[in-house]
């Protein structure tokens, strides 16, 4: 009996996370269309239901319906798996993720988060790290040079600028004293941490950027350019799976920037519940991200590496020495 | 044992239902996808000629050069957490032969980029 307590707020809580993860990709390639669309001066989308909302729907649906084929020189039980690899660790990485203080209801406290683990950012940046994996298996089990060589792009990308990443959030824990993020978005109380850590968060951003593989980073698939990347061989619900994994990333980053150095859900305006407040600050980032791909230009490949390596592992090096400075 | 479980088991479970929406939509799709394989349609992708040579080739030796220096990178970060974690307990000292630590590995990287090993061209 005792058990059922605990496990069905767990439950609900899941269904909640896992409901929203599902839908949300719908509203937001709406979004992004849109507002490539405005930049660049056109309407877009406009046929299907009003200012084409509908459009997300039908495109799902088409996505299921496509034919599914699976190359004849392809390693089919990776060809298979790799999709679901890949969609698992953005998953995973918001069990980790708290939206707001505890809530009372009736009675008994809940917390907002799945798990609020002590060592949750640890266990973000390991599990996120897990999606080079899908990566690898897609890229060779596909059997087609062009998958090959975007999967091997992809991965010395992902990997390069998962350092600095790593880096970067150091100093925030040094403040916080925690890898909890509750805690973390805690000590931000007073100011929050884009004061203290500005080089920090430069990083973060930018390598967020990069392991999201949005523009000016999005070498790996550099639609125009090449042919697809890893994923030029997988077509109907397969390749949906990649681009599900793909939003998914980038709605944990843009959270992982306001929990991290905007203070979360703190210093919320009094008629807007705290967790209301974060995913308003989330929305913004979600919106710069977007915003970046149809203003910036693509970077070279050696260019990638160079700005990875030689700029921002050093800068965030240095804070890590500038931020304990500080502290004493 | 119970915190333990309350913090890990959520992990447990969600990793199940992540799996499990995969391959609901991959099912899905079985059922409702048209299938009509054709040899030129389940052929390695290729653009303008037919394809030839094996995809099993050779790749460039510095996305090997790529992946040994993250491993020791990615090492550094693992150790630096337990660190910044108890920042404020272990003083002075502490931080100083930290930054002394990373000292040792900037000068392997300072090296490394030396080398040219960083270079793409």
């Amino acid at each position: 009996m005792e058990s059922i307590i605990v496990i069905l707020p767990l439950l609900v809580k899941m269904g909640i996370v896992v409901a929203v993860l599902l839908l949300l990709p719908l509203p937001l390639t709406w979004l992004e269309r849109k507002i490539a669309a405005h930049i660049q001066q056109r309407p877009g989308p406009m046929r299907v239901g009003w200012h084409g909302l509908l459009q997300p729907l039908a495109d799902a649906i088409k996505l299921l319906t496509k034919e599914d084929h699976i190359p004849m020189d392809a390693d089919r039980l990776l060809f298979k798996m790799a999709p679901v690899v890949a969609l698992v660790p953005p998953f995973v990485v918001f069990v980790a993720i708290p939206f707001g203080e505890p809530v009372q209801i009736f009675g008994s406290s809940y917390t907002l988060a799945l798990s609020d683990m002590n060592v949750g950012l640890l266990f973000i940046l390991a599990v996120s790290g897990i999606g080079v994996f899908g990566v690898i298996l897609a890229g060779w089990a596909s059997n087609s040079k062009y998958a090959v060589l975007g999967s091997l792009r992809s991965i010395a990308q992902m990997i390069s600028y998962e350092i600095p990443m790593g880096f970067s959030v150091i100093g925030v824990v040094m403040l916080a004293g925690s890898m909890n993020l509750s805690d973390i978005v805690h000590a931000q109380d007073g100011l929050w941490n884009i004061v203290y850590q500005p080089i920090g968060f430069f990083v973060f951003f930018v390598a967020g950027l990069a392991e999201a593989q949005r523009i000016p980073f999005d070498l790996p698939e550099a639609e125009g350019d090449l042919g697809a990347g890893y994923h030029t061989e997988y077509s109907g619900i397969r390749f949906s799976l990649f681009m599900l994994a793909e939003y998914v990333v980038m709605v944990v980053l843009a959270l992982l920037n306001a929990l991290l150095f905007f203070g979360g859900w703190l210093g919320a305006p009094p008629f807007l519940p705290p967790a209301l407040w974060l995913l308003l600050k989330t929305g913004f980032f979600i919106w710069v991200f977007m915003w970046f791909r149809f203003t910036f230009p693509r970077y070279r490949y050696d260019q990638l590496m160079s700005i990875g390596w030689k700029v921002l592992l050093p800068l965030s090096l240095l804070n890590i020495l500038i931020s304990g400075i500080f502290m004493f | 044992m119970e915190d333990l479980l309350r913090e890990y088991l959520p992990i447990v479970i969600f990793l199940g239902l992540a799996i499990a929406i995969g391959l609901v939509f991959i099912f899905a799709a079985l059922i409702i996808a048209v299938r009509n394989p054709d040899p030129e349609k389940v052929s390695a992708y290729e653009c303008g000629f037919n394809a030839f040579d094996d995809s099993r080739m050779k790749f460039d030796v510095r996305f090997y050069l790529v992946s040994i220096l993250f491993i020791i990178f990615d090492l550094e970060i693992a150790f630096l957490f337990p660190w910044a974690v108890a920042f404020k307990d272990v003083g002075l000292l502490g931080f100083w032969s930290m930054i002394v630590f990373l000292g040792v590995l900037t000068v392997g990287f300072a090296y490394e980029w030396k080398k040219g090993a960083l270079e793409w061209e």
